[in-house]
């Protein structure tokens, strides 16, 4: 480990957009200016005693927070080990904690004076929840994703249709997220008077990875309170999936600076880390630049990004948002990985054991969990944030559980 | 003085401005775009900018997009790009080359290392079109102490503000994009150039070459005329395209067709100040 601990955890980015060695602003000139416009932008809100406010009150209203974080006593006792809380974003308006940072971008958005809203979609989640906020407030949205993702998802990319938005396939590189974000930033630099971009992540360049984690940071707020309510200490461990980062960033960050609060992200290991087929940026890839920002990527011995391989296409993502490789490199956060077959046999057990039906993305959290719980005792309180429900994952599920539907 | 600088003078005290083709070094695989390089000098070309293929060039547009795919599939690497810059300058010693590309296959490269063996084939220059002046501190000095001139990019979008940033750590020439978009796709109207470069002169001594959206030798010729140099890129890069095979190797005349096309758009630029 070459750099210095830290006094805190909770400092990053600096005002270039850094964490350590990752994040920053690597995007052509063109946009250049934009970047710092949505900066200052935010900062401007941040600043504004009217903003927090008009956000809490669409967060309440309008996607339903706060979330409960719920006692999984079934799969406690399942397991036999720690305590297991669920933190229930899949309760949110649109099933998935995307909401929380689209509600906030597209406040800013408005701010702003921008009056059209472009954003990239893998599994859909973001797309679905980017065209909500759009029909919220009237503004014209153009979704870009992969061919590939358009034909695995096929109802969120009818849901995104049905609310008013143009869904626009990718067909450039191979088809997928990181393509989708391509085509995005394209976009954008040729509408730079008029268009936000909504990211999706805690990935881009700088502030939107920051902004991003302060978006979903709502989810850490609220678990700490609500398990100081429930058993008046703070929690032991904290598990959440990771694709490029965003749900696990919510809820990590406000415990950063607690050193008795264990930390684990999972990312997907797709067949297995050692195949090659994969989506493990931080367990199997190395730093490089790509959207934006320095972080670890999937790439080859050229510097050529490598597609991710996961059976959920929300973690499809040959990267990961800069701040996690930071804590990655110092150790704060434990990354590991999960294939998707044990995201598969954690899917199905949460549907029978606790009637939730989970996303794909928080199954890879939940099998890393049953790893975990058997080995901790009872009195070890785990948190593992349920990010999206998995209504949108039944086909694929099925298909590769082989039932035809 | 540098092939570059060298390059300006003449081409100042010619009264004309300079002629500047981008193609994808390894389209569609490299012993074509090498011989098509072979033959840029004698075509009119005075300033050549090879592409570095990226898996994710998030600023071009489809055309370059699949050019960079088609290297890629083909297998090319830098060190292959760069090993083929040093065959070149065993035939021409004169004409500048200015590799360009994105920042992460360099970066894996290694800046050093990758700095070092640029100068050492011949390379004169590098545009890195996703290493704004915020991050740019990691090349430009390794790039300066190698002998490499840093081309910056400027943009519709960098306004007074900016531009003495963007400009500070600039050499060679400026490559001003004359649209606020990717590659291959609108064109600029001349007078929103001839206002651009108007207000980038008052930033700078370095001469000011314009790219994108420009396709034919009227366009190239109008450039000319504002601009002292114009770069024609997709337009090329579609033409090789239309030359390709449906399994997209090289048919037959390929190379003599691009430098047909090539040499008609050198012919407009050079009788654009004598029109």
């Amino acid at each position: 480990m070459t750099h210095p601990i830290p006094n805190s955890y909770r400092t990053g980015p600096d005002q270039d957009g850094h964490f350590g060695p990752y994040g920053g602003r690597f995007v052509a000139e063109t946009l250049m200016p934009l970047i710092l416009q949505v900066e200052k932008a935010y900062e401007a809100a941040k600043a504004d005693p009217a903003f927090q406010p008009e956000l809490d009150y669409y967060l309440e209203h309008y996607v339903g927070r706060p979330s409960p974080l719920y006692h999984a006593a079934r799969l406690t006792e399942h397991f036999g080990g720690a305590k297991i809380y669920f933190k229930r974003d899949e309760l949110n308006h649109t099933g998935a904690h995307k909401i929380n940072n689209c509600m906030g971008q597209i406040l800013l958005a408005r701010r702003m004076g921008k009056t059209r809203i472009i954003a990239e979609t893998g599994a859909g989640q973001h797309g679905v929840a980017t065209a909500t906020v759009c029909a919220l407030f009237g503004l014209p949205c153009v979704i870009y994703m992969g061919q590939t993702d358009i034909e695995r998802q096929a109802p969120n990319v009818f849901r995104m249709k049905l609310l008013g938005a143009e869904v626009r396939s990718v067909t450039s590189g191979t088809g997928t997220l990181k393509d989708a974000m391509n085509d995005a930033m394209r976009d954008w630099v040729a509408n730079v008077d008029d268009t936000f971009y909504i990211i999706g992540t805690v990935a881009g360049p700088h502030p939107y990875p920051a902004m991003v984690r302060d978006f979903q940071m709502v989810i850490g707020n609220e678990t700490r309170e609500q398990m100081h309510k429930a058993e008046g200490r703070l929690p032991d461990t904290l598990v959440a999936a990771i694709g490029g980062g965003s749900n696990a960033m919510g809820l990590f960050f406000p415990f950063l600076d607690d050193p008795s609060v264990r930390i684990v992200g999972v990312e997907a290991a797709g067949h297995g880390v050692e195949t090659g087929k994969h989506a493990a940026s931080l367990n199997g890839g190395v730093p490089g630049v790509l959207h934006g920002n320095r972080t670890y990527l999937l790439q080859d011995d050229d510097g050529q990004i490598i597609d991710a391989h996961s059976i959920s296409a929300g973690l499809d993502y040959p990267g990961i948002g800069p701040e996690h490789a930071w804590l990655h490199d110092l150790g704060r956060v434990d990354y590991v990985s999960i294939t998707d077959r044990e995201a598969l046999e954690a899917f199905q057990l949460c549907a029978r054991l606790e009637g939730i039906i989970p996303a794909l993305e928080p199954a890879h959290a939940l099998a890393h969990v049953a790893k975990l719980a058997p080995t901790l005792p009872k009195d070890h309180l785990l948190v593992m944030n349920m990010c999206g429900r998995g209504d949108k994952d039944i086909f694929a599920v099925a298909e590769h559980l082989g039932v035809k539907l | 003085m540098s092939r570059i600088e060298r390059r300006f003078q003449a081409l100042k005290a010619e009264n004309r401005a300079g002629f500047v083709t981008f193609m994808t070094a390894g389209d569609p695989d490299l012993a074509t775009a090498e011989a098509l390089l072979a033959r840029l000098p004698a075509a009119g070309v005075d300033i050549i900018e090879w592409g570095m293929p990226f898996s994710d060039p998030m600023a071009d547009g489809p055309a370059i997009q699949a050019a960079g795919l088609r290297a890629l599939q083909a297998g090319t690497k830098l060190a292959q790009i760069l090993a083929a810059v040093g065959r070149f300058r065993k035939i021409d010693d004169e004409t500048p080359i200015v590799l360009m590309g994105y920042y992460n296959p360099v970066f894996r490269y290694g800046v050093d290392r990758f700095c070092t063996d640029a100068v050492a084939a011949g390379v004169d220059g590098i545009i890195i079109v996703d290493l704004p002046p915020e991050e740019s501190d990691e090349l430009t000095p390794q790039a300066r102490a190698a002998g490499l001139d840093f081309i910056r990019l400027t943009a519709p979008t960098s306004d007074d503000g900016r531009l003495p940033r963007v400009l500070a750590s600039a050499s060679g020439f400026i490559y001003h994009v004359a649209i606020a978009g990717i590659t291959g796709t609108r064109s600029a109207e001349p007078a929103d150039v001839a206002t651009a470069i108007a207000r980038l002169k008052r930033h700078t001594a370095l001469p000011v070459a314009v790219g994108f959206g420009i396709k034919t030798p009227e366009q190239a010729a109008a450039i000319a005329r504002i601009a002292d140099a114009a770069v024609v890129g997709s337009a090329i890069v579609e033409n090789i395209a239309r030359h390709l095979d449906t399994a997209g190797k090289p048919l037959p005349g390929l190379v003599d067709a691009v430098v047909a096309q090539v040499s008609a758009l050198a012919a407009g630029v050079r009788a654009a100040r004598k029109a």
